[in-house]
C-alpha cells in the first residue's frame, strides 16, 4: 500500500499531497487496499475540469485507525468499482449523478436523489421480478405514519419478498451546496439540521473538522460535554426505537414505557442545552452552554431513575416469548453481506462486525475514556434490537463516569462563533464521529483563500438502506415494519 | 402477565395535567423572545449579523423578529451587547397570521380560534394526516412525541391518521422540496373539504435553514393557505399541543 496517503480523523493533508494515479492503479490500489483488510470509507467526486474529474477514495484501517486517501482523474467514463467492491455501489452512484461520470460496468447505476436538472423523481427503471403470481406493492413516498418521505417497491411472490426497491430524494434540499464557499453564519446550524435526530453527532464532526483545518484544540470539559450529547443522542434514539419496536409487534406495555423514556432523555438534553434535540450547543471550538455542576449532579440523579425505568421496560421484551418469536430469525442481514456492503453502526455490530468509530478512530473525542463497545452475532431484528439495548447500557455507565468527574476548565466557545479561525487553505480533512445511527463521516476540502471548495457528508443511512433491502428479502411483507424500525434509517441525512 | 402488570404500576401516570397546568420547562429553554429597543445600542447591527436565517431587522420602532424565520438558536441574544434580546419561557408561539408572528417588545403571540362551525366538525376530533417535506425530521420527532404518555394529544381528540380520506388536514413539516411537492398537492387534495393546513417548524413557515435554495420552496405558503402556524426549530411538543388546543378553542 506504497501509493496511499496515509492520515487519520480529523488530520488534515495538504490536498496536493494526495497521489493522482491513473485509472488502472487508482482501481488497483483500491481493490489491493480492501483485499488487504482496508474498507471503503468514501468514494466521492472532488472537482470537476477541462482535465476531467477528480475522483477521491478514502480506505479505513479499523485496527491501525488510519484512514488511506487516493484520487485519480477520470474522463466521461471509467470501469466500476462496484463490481469487486459492493461497498462502492451507492458511492458510484452518486458520482453518477453529480458528476455525469459514467462507471461502466455498474449493476445498479440509477438515481440518488433526484436533483434537478435531471430525471423527475420517481422516473426510474424500478428492478422488476417477472414470472407468474408476480406482484408488486408499491408505497410512499407519503406513508402511514409521521415519518419522512420514501418510495418503496416489493417485488413479491404471494406474501414472500423477492426484492425491495427503495427510492429516496423526496428530502433533497441542498445541503452540500450550502455548505459551500462557507464556513459562513449559516454553516454550523446547517451541520444540526442534516439529520435533525442526530444534531449532536453531525453539528460534533463539523466541529472536528474546523477545529482540524484551523489547528485548533478542542479544551477537554468541552470534549467531554460533546460525548455527554452524543452518548444521550444515542441513549434517547434507541430507547425509542425499542418501544417502536415493540409497537410494531403489538406488544403495548415497553412501547408507551420507552415512548415516554425517550422523552425523558430528550428532556435531559434538554436541560443541558435549552433544545430537547442538542441544538445550539456544540459550537466549533467547544460547547456553547456550560451546564455547571448543579444541572450535571441533577441529570446523573435523573439518569439513574431513568436507567431503572428503561430496564424494567425493556426487560419486558426479552421476556415475553411472544416479541421474541417475532424478533428472532425475522429480518436477517448477513455477516458476509453487512461486511461487503459496507454497513456501518448498530446494524453492522448486530451482524458480528466489530466496527465502531469511538474506539477506532477515537482522535480527539474519545481519546481518555469511551463506552464498552457491544457485538452481536445474528444479523436478525432481535440481534439488532438487542445490540440497541446493550448499547444503551453501556452508554450509561459511560455517561455516570463522565457526569460525576468531568474534566474541569473551560468549555471554549463560550459565545456563538462561527469559525474557529481560518481554515489552512488548499487541505483536506475528514472527520468521523459515531453518531447513534452508526459511523458519520464529513470531508471538507479548502480552496486558497481557506473556504470550503467541497464539503461532503456521509451519513450512516447513506451505506445502510441497501442493507435494509438486503434483509427483507425473503421476509413477509408484513414484517417490513419491523424490519424498518430494527434499522430506522435517516431520510434528509441521506437525501441531504 | 404478572410482570406486565407489575411493570405497569413501577411505570406509574405520566401524563402532564396539561393545559390545566403550565409545563415545567428547563432554564435554558428558548421560548418566545422579548425585544426591548431601550436596550438597543445606536448603530449596532450585531443581532442582524449573526442570525443565520435572517429572521431579525431593525425598523424605526426598534428590532422586530420574524418568528416565522427565527430557529431558536439564540445567537442574537448572545451577540447583543445592551441585552436587548432575551428568550422567555413562553412556550406559546403559534398564530393565525403569518404577520402575527412577527414580535416586537413584549407581546403574547395570538392564535385566533377556528369558525364555529369549523369548531362544531373537529373541535371534539381533530385528525390530521402529516406530510413530511424536506426538513431535517427534527420536527417528526416533536409531532410524534404528541402520541406519547406524557402530551397524549388524543385524549383531546386530536390524533395523527394514516389516510389523507380519514383526515381534516394536514400538518407540514420541512420547506417543501421540489421532490415533494407533486406528492403533496396530491395528498391533500385526497381530504375531504373543510380542510386545515398547518406549517409546523420555521422550514414550512418560511423554509427556515434552506430558505433560498434552489431546491425547496421557502416554505409551504407557496402552495398552501395556511390556517395556523407554529414555529420553531423544532417546535417543543407544548407549543404544537398548545397551538392545536387554541385553534380548537379548548385552551
Amino acid at each position: 500500500m506504497t501509493r496511499l496517503l496515509t492520515t487519520g480523523n480529523a488530520v488534515p493533508v495538504a490536498t496536493a499531497a494526495i497521489p493522482v494515479a491513473d485509472t488502472d492503479s487508482f482501481r488497483g490500489e483500491v481493490l489491493s487496499g480492501i483485499a488487504e483488510g482496508w474498507r471503503l470509507l468514501l468514494l466521492i467526486g472532488l472537482s470537476q475540469d477541462q482535465a476531467g474529474t477528480r475522483l477521491l477514495a478514502a480506505l479505513a484501517d479499523d485496527v491501525q485507525g488510519e484512514i488511506g486517501l487516493i484520487a485519480t482523474v477520470v474522463g466521461k467514463n471509467y470501469p466500476a468499482l462496484t463490481p469487486d467492491c459492493p461497498a462502492a455501489h451507492h458511492f458510484e452512484r452518486e458520482i453518477h449523478e453529480q458528476w455525469g461520470v459514467r462507471p461502466e460496468g455498474h449493476p445498479w447505476l440509477k438515481p440518488v436523489r433526484f436533483p434537478r436538472g435531471g430525471p423527475a423523481i420517481g422516473e426510474v427503471d424500478f428492478f422488476q421480478v417477472s414470472g407468474a403470481e408476480i406482484h408488486e406493492v408499491a408505497v410512499g413516498p407519503v406513508h402511514a405514519g409521521i415519518i419522512e418521505p420514501g418510495h418503496f417497491r416489493f417485488n413479491c411472490h404471494g406474501e414472500r419478498v423477492l426484492h425491495l426497491e427503495i427510492s429516496l430524494g423526496y428530502q433533497h434540499r441542498g445541503v452540500e451546496e450550502a455548505l459551500r464557499d462557507g464556513p459562513d453564519k449559516r454553516t454550523v446550524h446547517l451541520a444540526e439540521t442534516i439529520a435533525g435526530d442526530t444534531t449532536a453527532g453531525h453539528a460534533t464532526a463539523y466541529c472536528q473538522l474546523v477545529e482540524a483545518l484551523a489547528a485548533t484544540a478542542c479544551p477537554p470539559r468541552a470534549l467531554a460535554l460533546r460525548t455527554v450529547a452524543l452518548e444521550l443522542e444515542r441513549i434517547a434514539n434507541h430507547i425509542g426505537d425499542l418501544g417502536a419496536l415493540a409497537g410494531d409487534v403489538g406488544f403495548l406495555p415497553a412501547s408507551a414505557y420507552c415512548g415516554r423514556l425517550r422523552g425523558d432523555v430528550l428532556n435531559l438534553t434538554a436541560q443541558l442545552c435549552g433544545s430537547r434535540l442538542g441544538r445550539g450547543w456544540i459550537r466549533p471550538g467547544g460547547v456553547a452552554r456550560e451546564p455547571g455542576a448543579e444541572v450535571l449532579r441533577e441529570v446523573k440523579q435523573r439518569l439513574r431513575e431513568a436507567e431503572r425505568d428503561m430496564r424494567n421496560a425493556v426487560e419486558l421484551l426479552w421476556k415475553s416469548s411472544s416479541v421474541r418469536a417475532r424478533f428472532e430469525s425475522t429480518g436477517t442481514l448477513g455477516r458476509q453481506a453487512a461486511a461487503d456492503l459496507g454497513i456501518v453502526g448498530p446494524p453492522a455490530r448486530a451482524s458480528g462486525i466489530d466496527r465502531d468509530c469511538r474506539r477506532d478512530f477515537p482522535a480527539p473525542l474519545y481519546q481518555g475514556s469511551r463506552p464498552v463497545i457491544a457485538v452481536g452475532e445474528s444479523g436478525d431484528v432481535f440481534a439488532r434490537a438487542f445490540q440497541r439495548w446493550q448499547e444503551i447500557e453501556n452508554s450509561l455507565a459511560f455517561l455516570a463516569r463522565v457526569v460525576d468527574q468531568p474534566p474541569q476548565g473551560e468549555p471554549g466557545a463560550g459565545e456563538p462563533m462561527t469559525t474557529v479561525g481560518a481554515l489552512a487553505p488548499d487541505h483536506l480533512a475528514l472527520s468521523l464521529v459515531e453518531g447513534w445511527r452508526g459511523e458519520i463521516v464529513h470531508l471538507g476540502m479548502t480552496d486558497a483563500a481557506g473556504r470550503f471548495a467541497q464539503y461532503k457528508i456521509v451519513d450512516p443511512s447513506f451505506r445502510n438502506w441497501f442493507g435494509l433491502a438486503m434483509a427483507m428479502r425473503g421476509q413477509t411483507i408484513s414484517d417490513f415494519p419491523l424490519c424498518n424500525k430494527s434499522f430506522n434509517l435517516s431520510y434528509c441525512g441521506h437525501d441531504l | 402477565m404478572f410482570k406486565a402488570l407489575l411493570a405497569r404500576a413501577r411505570q406509574g401516570y405520566r401524563t402532564a395535567n396539561y393545559p390545566a397546568h403550565d409545563p415545567s420547562l428547563p432554564a435554558l429553554f428558548r421560548g418566545r423572545p422579548v425585544l426591548d429597543p431601550e436596550k438597543c445600542v445606536d448603530g449596532c447591527t450585531r443581532c442582524i449579523d449573526v442570525c443565520p436565517t435572517d429572521a431579525l431587522s431593525v425598523s424605526a420602532a426598534g428590532p422586530e423578529l420574524d418568528l416565522g424565520r427565527c430557529i431558536f438558536c439564540g445567537e442574537c441574544a448572545a451577540a447583543c451587547p445592551g441585552n436587548a434580546i432575551s428568550f422567555t419561557q413562553d412556550w406559546r408561539l403559534a398564530a393565525s397570521e403569518r404577520a402575527g408572528l412577527v414580535v416586537t417588545g413584549d407581546h403574547p403571540v395570538h392564535v385566533e380560534a377556528a369558525s364555529r362551525e369549523l369548531r362544531r366538525l373537529v373541535g371534539r376530533s381533530l385528525r390530521l394526516r402529516q406530510i413530511s417535506a424536506g426538513g431535517c425530521n427534527g420536527c417528526e420527532v416533536e409531532v410524534n412525541a404528541l402520541g406519547n404518555v406524557v402530551f397524549d394529544s388524543s385524549r383531546f381528540g386530536i390524533e395523527f391518521v394514516a389516510s389523507p380520506r380519514h383526515a381534516d388536514g394536514i400538518l407540514v413539516t420541512g420547506p417543501l422540496t421540489a421532490n415533494m411537492k407533486e406528492a403533496a398537492l396530491i395528498t391533500y387534495a385526497a381530504i375531504g373539504e373543510p380542510k386545515l393546513v398547518i406549517a409546523a417548524g420555521a422550514c414550512a413557515i418560511s423554509g427556515g435553514l434552506f430558505r433560498g435554495h434552489q431546491e425547496v420552496c421557502d416554505g409551504i405558503e407557496e402552495v398552501f393557505a395556511v390556517d395556523l402556524y407554529v414555529p420553531g426549530c423544532p417546535p417543543h411538543p407544548y407549543t404544537i399541543l398548545d397551538a392545536l388546543l387554541r385553534l380548537l378553542g379548548r385552551c
